[in-house]
């Protein structure tokens, strides 16, 4: 009996110090969630459809060239919807020989749904559609990541959420310049070289003016800002550009800030090889036009073709230094074939964050003492266990925390609120039981044993009871309940531990001593 | 020290439908004033939307804010904080997420204050969340707070039996009810911290019934000679003192939470404290009231039934009767009930 009770207490001891191991030093290893640190969050969605768009048009393009390299000249051959190509005008004649040439391009990734005379529409295949869905969101992942890296965050969660496939989650803890980071993540950085057929102009009409007010299938209006050299108020202008791009961010090698013939800072890229095939073609089929250059749908810049450009180009225009840079960055480490949309963003300033730890401080510690004063009134000694057991619940539950690496959030402070609560109850639990057994004439230590023995029952059931919503919350809730129902289910675990074998121990390690026949409860 | 000298003797189970009065009442102005406002009061989380803390470097009325945003349709501004210089403002989801939208609002306002000559001014949070974000929280809310329930019911109903499941899940559907009515009434709109509240007091409801139930299933064999409705009243007064006491402290830890814990956690707390008072109470009346309610049914369905397995729900319940297996049973259950009384 003695030597059992040793070995008990060299158990609790040791779960003690494993716990305070684990916890200190408390400011390094109790990691603070976003609501508590201050930082940004964001929930963004990949707009995969774009990446799909962007490789059908390119399909049909290319499908159109080579037919147009064998003499097949088409009325039209066009992406309409992100997954299908609808092809019109096939000369009858060159039927056979279009549906061959088709079959070879497309047939990979397309089938053919249906060809009545001449007219015929390919739609991509659903394995294809969906593989490079996920490949975009997994592109877009591994951008975001990039780019928040070189942020240089301490501690960046940039992970898939949700089941539905295609939202990213992203955390910053203690961003400070939330603006500037904003401005990083969410530059989808959607880079098109476009050639200029018409404009700049001050009006849409007033570009198509010429057209009759028509705008041609193949091409489409974009917009720019009209100070690019002159200087003084940002205008609107508007340029009729080519729909298909000359050549897009996937064929973009690298890109870094530099400066440009007028000292000005710049960005200069490098294109990879099937890039700068296209690129070197469509220039200098084009000398003397302008090339616009699309951040996003939005011409950052429109210069002239000087001559056949290939692998190397620049972009100028009114940077500033850090802009460049930014651009730079945003270049570099991704170019997105899929724009992204934000579906969620909660910016908590350090200030408020700094609040709430002390407020959650203050209401745990004032919640805490007057429990403590309560169970010491009302239990008398026997309180003394009852706070030792909940002192030990909240240590070992902070160590746990820690050991796993888990945050604390605000609601995970209400789940250390909650678990003192709990810790509490199991406690009254026991010694209301404990009472009764005196009541019915038991002595003390047949009482305590009966109390201990009874109620273990009540607290399993009770325990498992709580674990099983906590498991449910922790399964189905986001973020901040999460972190509630991690506290808590860690909380209830380290309770059953506290309240039944620590509080046992101890009355064990009092009454061993003591031969008395009453207990101060 | 003790709040009861000796066991109390209240009648609970007798006054029980005074109780289920009191409830309905409240849960009938809590749907009529739901219903009046065009449903439940759902926070920027589920229903979408933006909301902003600012600071003010002087004490700021939230009169002069509203005036200044008389611009913006379906804003909400309060006072937030103590310290007279917070302000929340609060606006609807404009329309479909596209590119920046979601921040036109948050930014109008900056833009509109910064042209107010209001002063100058801090933006200490900002929390932006589109429709796709807040149906899916809605969604994640409902399961999480479904499958928990029906986690519970099996378990409760394994462990003791079908129809004190059924009493600890009307109970925390009571208590939802109560807890939505009065925040309802109370004017706290309902954020993720708020449903963390709810969802804990649902632990805490169906923790306080298993134990009332605990004691019910222990008396069943101690007292099997008693009448079931008078056994549950008898379990109800033994566990009266632990009930209070455990509702007491973690009330004051709410309290104190609610009273320290700042304008972040007020909603989580007052729910919490309203929470904690309705599960206290739809433990002692309305779980015991329904489990007696169906226990009765089963037993009245049974009319013909002898009087052993009116005192003996469970164990006729627990497989069809067979008359030659009866007094094994009823031998069993002694002795279970010698044992434990020597123990």
């Amino acid at each position: 009996m003695t030597k059992n009770l040793q070995w008990k207490l060299l158990a609790i001891v040791a779960v003690v110090a494993l716990s305070a191991l684990a916890i200190y030093p408390p400011e390094e290893r109790i990691r603070l969630g976003l609501d508590l640190e201050g930082g940004v969050h964001m929930v963004l969605r990949v707009q995969t459809d774009d990446a799909l768009q962007l490789e059908t048009e390119t399909a049909s393009e290319q499908l159109s060239e080579q037919l147009s390299l064998q003499g097949i000249e088409l009325t039209s051959a066009v992406a309409v919807d992100p997954v299908t190509i609808q092809i019109e005008g096939v000369p009858p004649e060159r039927d056979a020989e279009f549906r061959q040439m088709a079959e070879d391009q497309l047939s990979l990734s397309y089938e053919r749904e249906s060809g009545v005379s001449g007219s015929y529409t390919y739609r991509m295949r659903s394995p294809v559609e969906s593989s490079l869905r996920d490949e975009s969101v997994r592109q877009a992942l591994q951008t975001i990541e990039r780019r928040v890296n070189e942020l240089g965050v301490a501690e960046p969660i940039v992970a898939p959420y949700s089941v539905g496939g295609d939202q990213i989650l992203v955390q910053l803890p203690g961003v400070s310049d939330v603006a500037r980071a904003k401005e990083i993540i969410r530059s989808t950085a959607l880079l098109e070289l476009k050639i200029v057929e018409d404009g700049p102009a001050a009006s849409q009409e007033l570009l198509l003016q010429t057209r009759n007010g028509v705008l041609p299938p193949d091409m489409e209006v974009v917009t720019g800002a009209s100070n690019m050299l002159t200087g003084g108020a940002p205008e609107t202008v508007y340029y009729l550009v080519r729909r298909v791009a000359a050549v897009t961010g996937r064929d973009l090698r690298n890109a870094r800030p530099t400066l440009d013939e007028f000292n000005q800072p710049a960005v200069s890229f490098s294109l990879n090889r099937e890039g700068a095939r296209k690129f070197g073609e469509v220039t200098s089929q084009n000398i003397g036009r302008s090339l616009a250059v699309l951040l996003d749908g939005r011409v950052e810049t429109a210069p002239t073709i000087e001559g056949r450009i290939s692998d190397e180009g620049q972009i100028s225009g009114t940077f500033t230094q850090q802009e460049a840079a930014d651009l730079g960055l945003i270049l570099r480490s991704g170019a997105l074939p899929a724009s992204l949309t934000y579906l969620e963003e909660r910016t908590i300033g350090p200030t408020l964050g700094a609040d709430s730890v002390r407020a959650g401080v203050i209401a745990s510690v004032s919640g805490l003492v007057v429990v403590a004063i309560f169970m010491l009134v009302y239990y008398r000694l026997s309180g003394i266990n009852a706070i030792v057991a909940v002192g030990m619940n909240l240590l070992i539950l902070m160590g746990f925390m820690a050991y796993l690496g888990a945050v604390l959030t605000l609601p995970g402070i209400a789940g250390l609120i909650l678990t003192i609560g709990i810790g509490v109850d199991s406690n009254v639990l026991i010694f209301e039981r404990i009472k009764e057994e005196l009541r019915a004439g038991k002595r003390v230590k047949a009482a305590v044993g009966a109390g201990f023995d009874r109620v273990f029952l009540t607290i399993v059931d009770t325990h498992i009871a709580s674990l099983i919503a906590a498991a449910f919350l922790f399964q189905f809730g986001s973020g901040p309940i999460r972190g509630f129902a991690t506290t808590l289910a860690i909380g209830l675990v380290s309770n059953v531990f506290t309240a039944v074998f620590v509080s046992r121990t101890l009355f064990e390690a009092v009454l061993l001593r003591r031969r008395t026949a009453t207990l101060s409860i | 020290m003790a709040f009861f000298s000796e066991e109390p003797n209240f009648d609970f189970i007798g006054k029980r439908w005074y109780a289920v009065a009191v409830s309905m009442v409240i849960i009938v102005i809590g749907v009529v004033a739901i219903v009046a406002r065009g449903g439940l009061p759902l926070g920027i989380d589920f229903s979408g939307g933006t909301l902003m803390v600012l600071e003010f470097e002087q004490p700021m009325p939230e009169e002069s804010v509203r005036d200044a945003l008389a611009a913006l349709d379906e804003k909400v501004v309060q006072q937030y904080g103590d310290s007279g210089g917070g302000v929340l403002i609060r606006l609807p989801q404009a329309g479909p997420e596209q590119g920046a939208s979601l921040e036109q609002g948050a930014e109008q306002v900056i833009e509109i204050l910064e042209g107010s000559g209001l002063g100058t001014f801090e933006v200490i949070s900002r929390e932006l969340v589109g429709p796709i974000i807040g149906q899916e929280l809605q969604r994640r809310g409902i399961s999480a707070f479904v499958f928990a329930m029906a986690g519970i019911l099996i378990y409760v109903g394994l462990r003791f039996r079908f129809s004190f499941g059924v009493g600890a899940i009307v109970a925390v559907v009571h208590d939802i009810l109560i807890t939505l009515s009065l925040l309802t009434l109370f004017g706290i709109d309902l954020s993720l911290n708020v449903v963390a509240a709810m969802l804990t007091i649902t632990g805490y409801s169906v923790n306080d019934s298993i134990v009332v139930f605990d004691r019910v299933r222990e008396n069943l064999r101690l007292m099997r000679r008693d009448k079931f409705d008078h056994l549950v009243n008898k379990s109800i007064n033994q566990t009266l003192a632990r009930t209070i006491i455990t509702s007491g402290t973690t009330g004051f830890a709410v309290l104190a939470l609610s009273l320290f814990g700042g304008e972040v956690l007020r909603g989580f707390s007052i729910t919490m404290l309203i929470g904690i008072f309705s599960g206290t109470y739809s433990t002692i009346f309305i779980a015991t009231s329904t489990a007696i309610a169906i226990t009765q049914r089963r037993t009245a369905a049974r009319s013909q039934s002898s009087a052993v397995q009116e005192r003996e729900p469970k164990r006729s319940q627990e497989s069809p009767r067979s008359g030659a297996r009866r007094p094994q049973r009823a031998q069993r259950s002694k002795r279970n009930g010698r044992k434990a009384r020597a123990s």
